[in-house]
């Protein structure tokens, strides 16, 4: 195995296109460790992306967020204004493993990981987040949603890497929530995770809204109807049943050890209704 | 392919022939013969291999070798000052808050990492900050409790 850390994006692709045996890109390496560790794969080059800057930077932009692709969770959590504005994005990257995991592991690398469980994606879809892929025909941008494609499959090509995610600019009355849920208290896999952005009128009236689950099917998704439910309405009881019924008709989850299809379900409907609740007090209160 | 790499571990400037796919902790512990760090898991789940790199609390397990090239790592060698523990070392004993010892060294690096941070912490901040440092003897009491009262005596309390 071969280990480079180019310091530029065009180094990178040059290091992935010129390899025609296994690559992968190292960001955190809280996964990509551990599978090679468990004879899962044995990669032919190992690509570090975090000698580019871009990968690293959180900076404002067009009155949003780009933030590097291998910003760290802990890095997140730290950063002065981020919680303030993108609290449930913030809250989803955190909610991934330990205060070690956290000090490595990036929404770039969960993103890529391809896990339909992946803590930080929900909020990243809910927020309306685009991702910046750099490859051998230059860079272009896909919105988070469009990037896993089923478990472990993405629609990023083995030349190609994402570089960073953008934020959109927040308007007046508007936040976000991500909640999950798992078996204990911390440290473990989601069984679901519900994000919800909203944005509200002066009369707390839902004028937008991005209802994305995670764990309740092959790939993270972004449901429409859960969002359908509760735009223009003040989240009053009548939407709430609504967009928990939209949530549980989204869900096309597995049996497994953490939760059945009906338990998965029942509890997609239950999260997205709570998650909405602490998205739209919290947009309240901007 | 052996590849070189220099970093510095607890101030000191160290060097090692590493192969790519080594992580930090097997170069500390096989190259550097500074077995203090311990492999529990391998992945990242019990925090035995705890260090800092940067300042910052990691797995040396999940950290390849070359990655830690130019890098100012910490370990439990460094807590010491000669034959004088760190008062965390000191409580840990006072409190009996270990038993067969293989994830103390993790534990106080990851506590000494949130004192750093946070002299006066919560019962709650303590255990959230220390859930990635698996013990199978103490059942955790005695370790909160330590670090709790290292915490109080470091700030002068």
């Amino acid at each position: 195995m071969r280990y480079e850390a180019p310091e530029t994006l065009d180094a990178a692709v040059q290091l992935l296109s010129s390899e025609s045996g296994l690559k992968k890109i190292l960001a955190g390496g809280t996964d990509l460790l551990v599978q090679m560790k468990t004879d899962l794969i044995h990669p032919d080059l190992v690509v570090d992306i975090k000698g580019i800057s871009e990968t690293r930077q959180i900076t404002e932009e067009n009155g949003g967020y780009r933030i590097g692709a291998a910003v760290t969770g802990a890095e997140l959590e730290e950063h002065p204004k981020l919680s303030k504005d993108y609290p449930g994005v913030v809250e989803g990257a955190n909610l991934i493993g330990s205060t070690q995991i956290q000090g490595r592991a990036t929404m770039g690398g969960n993103l890529c990981n391809g896990s339909p469980a992946a803590d930080s994606i929900p909020g990243l879809v809910a927020a309306g987040a685009t991702v910046t892929v750099a490859g051998p025909k230059g860079k272009r941008e896909m919105p988070v949603e469009d990037v896993m494609v089923g478990p472990r499959k993405l629609a990023i090509g083995a030349d190609e890497f994402v570089v960073s995610f953008f934020l959109p600019a927040r308007p007046a009355h508007a936040s976000d929530a991500y909640e999950r849920f798992i078996p204990r208290t911390e440290m473990d896999i989601a069984v679901v995770g519900a994000g919800v952005n909203l944005t509200l009128d002066d009369s707390g009236k839902i004028t937008d809204a991005r209802v994305a689950l995670g764990a309740v099917a092959p790939t993270p998704l972004l449901v429409k109807e859960a969002a359908a439910a509760i735009i223009g309405t003040s989240l009053d009881d009548e939407a709430l049943k609504k967009l928990d019924a939209a949530a549980q008709a989204a869900c096309k989850p597995i049996d497994d050890k953490r939760g059945t299809i009906e338990y998965r379900t029942k509890v997609a409907g239950v999260l997205a209704r709570r998650t909405a609740q602490t998205a739209y007090d919290r947009a309240r209160n901007k | 392919m052996k590849q070189h790499i220099a970093f510095n571990v607890n101030g000191d400037p160290v060097e090692a022939l590493c192969d790519a796919d080594m992580t930090l902790l097997d170069v500390l512990r096989d190259e550097l013969e500074m077995i203090g760090t311990k492999e529990g898991c391998s992945t990242g789940d019990c925090g035995a291999c705890s260090v800092t790199v940067d300042g910052r609390l990691v797995c040396s397990c999940l950290m390849l070798a070359p990655e830690a090239n130019g890098k100012d790592v910490t370990t439990i060698e460094g807590m010491a000052q000669g034959d004088k523990l760190h008062p965390l070392q000191q409580k840990f004993l006072e409190h009996a808050a270990l038993q067969c010892g293989i994830c103390t060294p993790g534990v106080l690096v990851a506590a000494k990492s949130l004192l750093e941070r946070n002299p006066d912490p919560t019962e709650t901040e303590v255990r959230y900050w220390l859930a990635g440092n698996l013990c199978r003897c103490t059942g955790y009491d005695k370790i909160v409790r330590a670090v709790m009262d290292a915490a109080a005596e470091m700030r002068g309390a």
